[in-house]
């Protein structure tokens, strides 16, 4: 059985807005019989572009339905440049949550709304014109790297989870971790928060590193049975002790400058240089 | 914990039963003051073993055994298990297993990881199903070869109810020198079965199908079939099974079995017609609805119906709301993102095997729990068709 949020049991037990708006401005229809989820949404959207009316019709389980009735209130009231930023999350997010299982059903409610406002512009959506991946369902690499990016997904279970790409036969897992390395390889590692660069003061420096430190290379290390200290910080020149089975790894030197040195450059000061403390 | 379970109205007999309140009361002193161990040499622990023999014979009596050919263990997963796992190495020589496309998990995925458990390589003849759920014997006869070391096939489906002729494809085993099992964890209680005048090597049964609890089961390993224990560990269950035993379960179990016993003619009469009344309520009274599975060749107390263009999981929830419990096939509920795999098998349209939901009974049933269902369906498909784009009323 599944946790529904009391919002989901809500919307799915007395959805809102069922229907086909008449004449509709836009219509997004996704999914299929086949997939076991399907959601058309109408739209009326007057000539300041705000969405007037929303309506949708879904075949699909609690979620499905929930998200469904929570897209089409959601958008209502909202131009179509403001309804094109709402995002699956948002819809998972107005209903309280949503099982991790069951997060495909907000991103199908994001589809529909994309979906829709493509056909009021009469253009073209960009994820149908991908390569399908998982065929069982019908996904394409676009839709699987865009909810990777989007969602910060960090396994194939959670991609299987938002895109419910993989969930059939498991042909395709192999492209979708191919798909998911090289995808989390470009997203840019955002810096922390750079106080401004070359105003800081060692004190500063130190405090920035440890934290850094502690929360992100020493765990890392410690998951390979090594450990690192800070041993003193001398301009743009931080030393270090390595400990554990980092002293008799023949790959300590590249840890220190491949991750060590990468990882405070990016979210402390980019022009420190990390040493060993002989 | 509360579960009001006066409240609710179970159809969901095939995924468990309710524990027969005969079988609390005869499991009770074994939970209490008799606590020995049934290997011990005092009489404290000894008279438990007592208890033990009698459970195994009432079992033994239900499905026409001698009580030494059964063994029990903890599920009807690890009763499948044993016998398949068993007939590999009695055979090692041996690198074919025959079975179905539409058994119960249990079998389903060992057969898929048989090379991981036993270290070899093991081709798998997965027997596929007609529409109505039912095998051809002339394919199942051609797959028997010589290096087929077991047949797996279930007595009875949990999903449809359907049932194989396992009789006879057991006496077609037979002839070819090959061991043949069955998982009749829906089947033992529910049809007569006289395993001394089959060709049924080996037979599982689930306690909890029955009314017995949880975490009890049975393998039945016909007199002279060579067997490897799957459990190794102490001496109890004749060696075949190590483990201390699982006293009250097992005595409750039997307990189960002789009630089994008593009430067959009733599931064969008053939930038949049960079943049989909703069945034919529902299909009448709902548009776009088919029966999923052989309408004889079946189970008395299982019926799997699909409504077309809704979705299973939604139909359970509003069910959920009247206190109605079944299951269902759809994607949603299966745990995967893909319908159940017994409906997929027998080819069932995507339209129907999302919207498809397996009520099952049980003598616990009555009629006007029939009618409260019959009467509450009817508008909760409707309302769902409301939200569907699919539907369309002609």
């Amino acid at each position: 059985m599944w946790e529904y949020t009391e919002k989901v049991q809500e919307h799915f037990l007395h959805p809102q807005n069922v229907g086909e708006v008449e004449n509709p401005s836009g219509v997004g229809d996704v999914g299929s019989l086949a997939c076991g989820d399907a959601l058309k949404l109408t739209l009326k959207i007057d000539e300041n572009e705000r969405i007037v009316d929303a309506k949708f019709k879904t075949f699909g389980c609690a979620s499905a339905i929930a998200s469904s009735s929570a897209l089409t209130i959601m958008v209502t009231g909202m131009t179509v440049d403001e309804a094109e930023k709402v995002t699956n999350d948002d819809i998972a997010e107005f209903l309280g949550g949503l099982p991790k299982e069951k997060m495909h059903c907000s991103v199908m409610g994001r589809e529909a709304l994309e979906a829709a406002i493509a056909d009021y512009r009469g253009v073209i959506l960009p994820m149908a014109e991908g390569e399908v991946v998982c065929e069982c369902f019908g996904v394409t690499d676009f839709e699987v790297i865009r909810a990777i990016k989007e969602s910060n997904l960090r396994s194939v279970e959670e991609i299987t989870n938002f895109t419910k790409a993989g969930g059939g036969c498991g042909k395709c897992e192999d492209k979708l971790r191919d798909l998911l390395q090289t995808t989390i390889n470009e997203i840019p590692v955002v810096p922390v928060q750079v106080d401004g660069p070359k105003k800081m003061t060692t004190l500063q420096k130190i405090k920035k590193i440890e934290e850094v430190l502690e929360r992100e290379i020493k765990p890392a290390l410690k998951k390979d049975g090594g450990d690192i200290e800070l041993v003193d910080v001398d301009g743009d020149f931080v030393m270090v002790s390595l400990r554990g089975a980092c002293t008799s790894c023949a790959k300590s030197q590249t840890t220190l400058k491949e991750y060590v040195e990468k990882k405070l450059r990016e979210q402390v000061l980019d022009t420190l240089i990390v040493e060993e403390a002989k | 914990m509360n579960c009001d379970a006066e409240k609710v109205i179970y159809m969901d007999n095939n995924a468990t039963t309710r524990v027969a309140p005969e079988v609390v009361d005869v499991m009770m002193p074994f939970l209490t003051e008799c606590y020995g161990n049934p290997s011990s040499m005092h009489n404290f622990g000894g008279q438990v073993g007592g208890a033990v023999e009698k459970a195994r014979a009432q079992v033994a009596e239900l499905i026409g055994a001698d009580p030494t050919e059964i063994t029990f263990t903890s599920c009807g997963t690890e009763s499948d298990s044993t016998a398949i796992i068993s007939a590999l190495q009695a055979f090692p020589e041996k690198r074919h297993v025959v079975t179905t496309r539409v058994e119960h998990p249990a079998v389903k995925h060992l057969c898929e990881n048989l090379d991981r458990l036993t270290g070899h390589k093991h081709r798998v003849t997965r027997l596929q199903v007609d529409s109505d759920g039912t095998l051809d014997l002339a394919k199942y006869e051609e797959a028997l070869t010589e290096d087929t070391a077991i047949v797996s096939v279930m007595w009875a489906n949990n999903e449809t109810g359907v049932i194989f002729p396992v009789e006879k494809m057991a006496a077609m085993a037979k002839e070819r020198g090959i061991l043949f099992h069955t998982d009749a964890v829906q089947a033992v209680g529910k049809i007569p079965i006289t395993l001394s005048e089959l060709d049924v090597d080996f037979l599982s049964i689930s306690g909890h199908k029955l009314h017995a609890p949880k975490g009890v089961g049975v393998l039945y390993v016909k007199r002279g079939t060579p067997f490897v224990p799957f459990l190794s560990g102490g001496h109890q269950e004749n060696g075949r099974r190590g483990g201390t035993e699982n006293v009250a379960s097992i005595v409750g179990l039997g307990r189960a079995c002789a009630l089994a016993q008593e009430m067959m003619g009733e599931e064969n009469t008053r939930v038949r017609v049960l079943r049989d009344r909703l069945e034919e309520g529902l299909l009448k009274s709902i548009p776009k609805s088919m029966l999923n599975g052989h309408k004889t060749d079946r189970l008395p107390n299982t019926t799997n119906v699909s409504f077309e263009f809704v979705e299973g999981e939604a139909i359970l929830l509003h069910m959920n709301r009247y206190n109605i419990c079944a299951s269902s096939g759809s994607a949603c509920t299966s745990g995967s993102l893909e319908p159940s795999h017994v409906l997929r098998a027998m080819g069932v349209p995507f339209t129907a095997a999302h919207g498809s939901i397996r009520f099952s009974l049980s003598v616990y049933n009555v009629e006007e729990e029939v009618d409260f269902v019959l009467k509450k369906m009817p508008p909760i498909i409707a309302e769902l068709r409301e939200l569907s784009p699919f539907w369309k009323e002609d």
